[in-house]
Formats: structure tokens, sequence, C-alpha cells
């Protein structure tokens, strides 16, 4: 599903944020990123859903090699994948109800369909109440989940989130987690970067742990291994 | 392209047109500026062509005869004519004719002079084409010392003129509608880079959910062909009512020889089609221009 060989990836400023990465993701894993600031966690997550391109070595998402992909392929190739942030990039003048079929839109889903997963995805993450709600109305974790739906609302075999809890408090943090977890537990892969002990030592999952542009740790129902 | 992803880019190309504000009017200003300019050049261009090819058509010289010539001396004038090698055929034409060609030339006006049936005041006259038109300068000049001859008319003069001018006034013209033209890009494309700025975060967004290209950058061509559009509407307004007025009202009553306008229907319609068009291209163009700069997609 994800594989990477012996990736490097240097910036055009000369900074080598990847040195050498290799790695196996099969379908239905969930794998926690983890590792010091500037490692090159947001580089490997920006290698999966192609915003970044390897300088060698190779990165292989469901089949595709993403050095080959034409750009005229690359927003097929990215229907398949969905994204989280932690500053959840959600338009501030359209509702949660918009925002998530915004996504439907772009991509010229049929009407009819838009609003059956729209209303799908607003009741998985608990939001249904809110559907009319402008973004500044919703608390962060809210927001949160409302990213969450915009992402998973194209059905993507993959949902990679680079620091989704990071604005967060811890409570709710364990609300998206188990947004995460009911998602992973229909057969999305999930890969998350992550700064948080108490979930990665709780919730416990792959952990892959970054230094320098390397993986130095890789272990199943692993630790976080930081003191923060 | 569905009908629906067409409305939702026509939706979007619209808003964006109302975002910008005074950036907005200066260029739709600018275009409207520029297609005047084109406008009022392109009626003149190619009045003069027509005016200039009417006359090359035929250029004729005419002889107009002294009222005072007897027969004979009109028939010796007519032998003498016909001696001149560069001549091809000469034809009389009576006075009586003249005026029916007049009345029937000027159409409708034409009534007015059916009053002189009576009492002519116009010559006889000897009507010539030369074998090559360069010659009829050559011919003209020898018939004027020709005995009973009222005066010699011919078209070449004019002519020439005529072309001489209409070189002048396109060079003139290009160079001020290029100028301006590129003026009007570059405004549409500033435009439209504000837009773009603007939305920014939600293109960041149609990339990331996977939207193609094609799908962003839509909306950018058609605020661009908009803002050129709009701004053709008050130049094709001009030229409609300009140029309606001027067949209409203001040539009927001036009489210069050669003076022909292109009739308002089709002209001023094909014109203001052709305005239009240039206007939607220009802003085109420069929507093209800023998508290219600063939409990496
Ligand atoms: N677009 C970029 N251009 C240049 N350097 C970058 C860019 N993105 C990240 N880097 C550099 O690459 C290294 C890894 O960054 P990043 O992948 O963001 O790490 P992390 O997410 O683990 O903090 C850092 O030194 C960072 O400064
Ligand atoms: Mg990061």
């Amino acid at each position: 599903m994800i594989k990477m060989e012996n990736v490097f990836k240097r910036y055009q400023n000369g900074v080598t944020a990847l040195n050498g990465v290799s790695i196996h993701i099969e379908k239905g894993e969930f794998v926690y990123i983890v590792g010091p600031s500037g490692a090159g966690k947001s580089t490997f997550i920006k290698l999966i859903y192609r915003e970044v391109k390897p300088t060698t070595g190779l990165v292989e998402i469901n089949g595709v090699n993403t050095s080959e992909l034409k750009e005229r392929e690359v927003p097929f190739f990215r229907r398949r994948i969905g994204v989280v942030f932690q500053d959840f990039k959600l338009l501030p003048k359209l509702t949660v109800y918009e925002n998530i079929a915004f996504a439907l839109e772009v991509i010229e889903e049929s009407p009819r369909n838009i609003r059956k997963r729209v209303m799908e995805v607003l009741e998985l993450v608990d939001l249904k109440s809110k559907a009319r709600f402008l973004p500044n109305e919703l608390s962060g974790g809210e927001q949160q989940r409302v990213s969450i739906a915009r992402a998973i609302v194209n059905r993507p075999d993959i949902v990679i989130a680079d620091e989704p809890t990071g604005n967060l408090d811890p409570d709710t943090s364990w609300d998206i987690m188990s947004v995460f977890e009911d998602i992973n537990e229909r057969g999305t892969t999930i890969i998350m970067a992550t700064h948080s002990k108490e979930i990665v030592n709780k919730m416990k999952k792959r952990v892959i742990a970054i230094e320098s542009g390397m993986i130095v740790r890789d272990e199943s129902r692993g630790e976080y291994g930081y003191e923060n | 392209m569905k009908i629906r992803t067409f409305k939702r880019h026509l939706r979007e190309g619209v808003k964006n047109i109302f975002r910008n504000g005074w950036m907005t009017v200066a260029s739709i200003g600018s275009v409207t500026v520029t297609l005047l300019l084109v406008a009022a050049f392109l009626v003149i261009i190619l009045n003069l062509n027509h005016m200039a090819e009417k006359v090359e058509e035929d250029v004729i010289v005419k002889v107009l005869i002294d009222v005072a010539a007897s027969d004979e001396d009109i028939k010796t004038l007519g032998h003498n004519i016909k001696k001149i090698n560069q001549i091809e055929s000469v034809v009389f034409s009576s006075k009586d004719e003249e005026l029916d060609n007049l009345i029937k030339g000027m159409g409708k006006e034409g009534k007015s002079w059916e009053l002189f049936e009576q009492d002519n005041p116009l010559n006889h006259a000897y009507i010539i084409k030369a074998k090559e038109p360069q010659d009829t300068a050559v011919i003209a000049e020898k018939i004027r010392g020709f005995d009973h001859v009222h005066k010699v008319n011919y078209g070449k003069e004019v002519v020439s003129q005529l072309f001489e001018f209409n070189k002048n006034a396109r060079i003139v013209g290009i160079i001020l509608i290029v100028g301006l033209v590129f003026t009007a890009i570059f405004l549409i494309s500033n435009t439209i880079k504000l837009t773009i700025m603007a939305r920014s975060t939600e293109i960041g967004i149609m990339k990331l959910v996977g939207a193609t290209n094609g799908f962003i950058r839509w909306p950018f061509f058609i605020e661009g062909m908009l803002l050129g559009m709009i701004g053709s509407i008050i130049p094709i307004g001009v030229l409609l009512a300009g140029y309606y007025y001027i067949v209409e009202k203001l040539v009927i009553s001036v009489q210069i020889p050669f003076f022909e306008l292109l009739s308002f229907y089709p002209f001023a319609w094909q014109i203001s089609l052709v305005i239009l068009l240039i206007g939607a291209l220009i802003g085109v163009w420069g929507s093209i221009m800023s998508v290219r700069r600063f939409l990496k997609v």
C-alpha cells in the first residue's frame, strides 16, 4: 500500500530532510510517526500525498510510483488519500456542511451523492446537529472533526494527519483519536505524525520514529520514546 | 464539462469580479478605453479602404463640356480625345443622362433634384476609361488643353491621398492600440492575481482534495473574460449610436465626391462583434498570464 525504498529528500535550499528512508505500510494499518521537531516527519507525510517528490529513491502509493506520476494525474491520485492538518484548513465563510461538500463538489460528484456522503460523515464525526454552523462558531475539536470529515468524505484508502491534535487540549484530543480509530476500523490506513506522548503510549499502535531524516525505530505497539 | 460544473465556474467567476473593488473598475476602464480606440480605428480604416477600393474600381476621367459648345464642337472634341493612345473607351453622356445618374446615385435624397429636369444645370460630358489606371493623370492633362473643355475630373488624386492617409492612420492607430492592449492585459492580470491571492486557502484545499488543474483555473478565465466583455459594453454602445448618427444624419447632408461610408447594417454590428471578441480575448489573455504565474497547479 505504502512503500518507500531508500528515499532521500533534499530541498532547494540544500537541507536534507530525509536521509535514506525505507518502509512498508500495509492496508488497514494505524501508524504513528514520532520524532523531534525538524526530524523530517512532515516531509515523510508530504511524500505520501505527492506534495513533494523524492530526490532519489522510490515512493510507491497504492501501486503508483509518485515520481513517475504525470502532473495531470496527480488530482486523481490525491482523491484516494485524505489529509488532515494541525490548523484544520477550513473555509471560514462556508458552513460545516458546505466545507465538507466542497471536497466533493470540486471533484464533480453528483449533488445526490454529495448530500448522501456528507450526511454519512457528519454522523460519523457526530456533528449532524451543527451542520449549519460556521467554523468560528465551533470549538477547536469540532473544527478538527469537520476537517477529518472532509478528508474521508471521498472514501480514501489512506488518511494522513500531520499533528492533528497539536492545537487541541488533551480531552478534545481523545475525541479526535476515537474518530480516527473508528475510521481505521472501517479498513482505512491511518498515518499520523504526532508529538503527543499520552496518545501514543495509551492508544497502542505501530510507531515509526524519525530522527535527522532517518528511521531510528519501527515497532508495532510501540512507545512514544521521548520526554516531549 | 458538465453543465453543473460550468454553472459553478460562472458563479465563481462572477463572485471574483465583485471581490476586487477598484482594481476591477480600473481593469474594466482600461479595456473600455482600449476598445473605444479600436472601434474608432476599425471604423476609419475600413471605411477608407472601402472608399479607396470604390474609387480605384472606376478610375474614369470625366470631361465636362462647355455649355456654349455646339454639337459640331462636341463631335470634334470627341474625335480629338479618341486620338489619345492611352484611352480604352470614350462614351458620350448627355446632360439629361448625367442628371438621371445623379438622381439615381443619391437614392431618396435625389428626389429634390428632379425639380431640375426642366432646367438642367449640368454639362454634357465625355466619360473616358484609360487602358491603365496610372495613365489617368496624363490623359486628364492632355484633355485640359483641348477647346470647349469646361472641366476634367478624375479620382486619382483622391485615391493616392486616401491611401497615404490610410497608411499613416494605420501606423499611428496600431502603435496606440498595441500599447493600450498591453496595459489592459496587465491590469486584468493584476486584478486576477489579487483574486488568486484572496482565494489561496481555497485553492490549496481544492488541490488537496483532488480538483483538477482545469477545474481550479476555469473561474479565473471566466473572470478575465467577463472583465473584458464588460469593458466592451460602452465602446459598443458608442460605436452603434455614433456610427448610426454619422451615416444616417451627418453624411447625407454633406456631399463630398467618393465619400461613401459602409452602411450601418451589417457593418456596425460586425464591428461590435469584433469589439466584443477582442474584449473577451484581452480578458482571457490577462487571466492566462496571471494564472500561469501565480497559480502553480
Ligand atoms: N519546503 C521546504 N524547503 C526547505 N526546507 C524545508 C522545507 N520543508 C522542510 N524543510 C526542512 O526540512 C527539515 C525537515 O522538516 P520537516 O519535515 O517539516 O520536519 P518535522 O515535521 O519533523 O518537524 C527541516 O530542517 C526543515 O527546515
Ligand atoms: Mg512537521
